[in-house]
Formats: structure tokens, C-alpha cells, sequence
């Protein structure tokens, strides 16, 4: 039986180079937690898509079993789910985000 | 009813008995909780998979009662 929301999260995540599920929008972050990855992301001026859970509560609850993951935001490189807030905050602290960008041909935007 | 510190230190490490575990209580009211996590058990494993094990620990808490925890792990040096 598929589920139509891991279909359309698994066709976003492999469609965009980044893609963030977040609460709000990159415009407008409605939690701590995904405004932090917002302004990151905007530091390393990436092009990234976001998917804002709280307008749509099957995609709130799908991400969380897609990505085993209970939290939200979630980061997805090249439909690699990176991590959460704490994980991505840490990898762009220690340079490991700006090389993992790099690593997978990601570049900021000119 | 919010968690303590102490409960959460407890189910993590019962999960991962060799762990070194830290676990503040960042405002004093359990909504918010810092919690660091050192054990063997991560070794070969990336952040996500360790951070995977200290909420499965958690059973199901993290996103629900226990809202906001602030998680590093790592392997011992």
C-alpha cells in the first residue's frame, strides 16, 4: 500500500537540491527552532525550497515517519535527510555544512 | 506533567548503560531541556543514527511532553 505523502515527500526531497520542512516559511519562521535552519541556509546563500507542516497535518505527521524523525524542522540535501535544528546548527558551527554542500556540488547562489 | 532532568537521564540510560549523560533543565519549568550524550554505542555512527537512538530511548516523548530538547552526541574521544 503506498502512502501518497511519502510519494510526494520522496519526489520533492529527489527534485531539489534542498528542501526544508519547516513551521512558516522561510519569509516568516513560526518556531525557534526552524527559523535558526531559515537564516543558516540564507548565510550560506543556498537555493533551497521549503514545505511549511503547519498548513497541511498529513505532511506534519508523514515527514516524522519518513524520516524516523519526531521533530520538526528537517533538512534534506540532495534527498539526504541531514538532520534537525541541533544537527544542522552544529555541522554549519564546525564547517561541516559549507563542505557537505560542496562535496555534493551545491553552490551558493552568485 | 513535565519531566524532570533526572527522568530523562534515567530512560537514556537505560537504553545505553554506558553512557555519560548531562541533562539540564534550560528554564527551570521542563519546557525546555539541553541534553549531551557520550557512549560507546555511537561509535560508526553519524549524527542522525546517534541522535535516533537517544529519542528511541525517549519513547515517543520528544515532539510531544518533552517539546523542546536541545541534543549533542558524540563518541568518546
Amino acid at each position: 500500500m503506498t502512502n501518497p505523502v511519502f510519494d510526494r515527500i520522496k519526489n520533492d526531497v529527489e527534485s531539489n537540491d534542498i528542501v526544508l520542512y519547516m513551521k512558516g516559511d522561510a519569509m516568516f519562521p513560526q518556531c525557534g527552532f526552524s527559523a535558526t535552519v531559515v537564516e543558516i541556509l540564507n548565510y550560506f546563500n543556498v537555493d533551497y525550497q521549503t514545505h511549511n507542516v503547519l498548513q497541511d497535518e498529513s505532511l506534519r505527521e508523514g515527514i516524522k515517519q519518513y524520516s524516523d524523525w519526531p521533530t520538526i524542522p528537517q533538512l534534506y540535501v540532495k534527498g539526504e535527510f541531514l538532520g534537525g535544528c541541533d544537527i544542522i546548527r552544529e555541522m554549519a558551527a564546525n564547517g561541516e555544512l559549507v563542505a557537505h554542500f560542496e562535496s555534493v556540488g551545491i553552490e551558493p547562489k552568485n | 506533567m513535565a519531566l524532570e532532568a533526572a527522568e530523562i537521564k534515567n530512560m537514556i540510560l537505560e537504553i545505553l548503560p554506558d553512557a555519560q549523560v548531562q541533562v539540564q533543565d534550560m528554564r527551570g519549568d521542563g519546557s525546555q531541556f539541553a541534553a549531551h550524550v557520550v557512549s560507546e554505542q555511537f561509535v560508526g555512527k553519524n549524527r542522525v543514527q546517534q541522535h535516533q537512538m537517544v529519542y528511541k530511548a525517549l519513547k515517543g516523548k520528544v515532539g510531544e511532553e518533552l517539546h523542546a530538547l536541545s541534543l549533542q552526541t558524540s563518541a568518546p574521544e
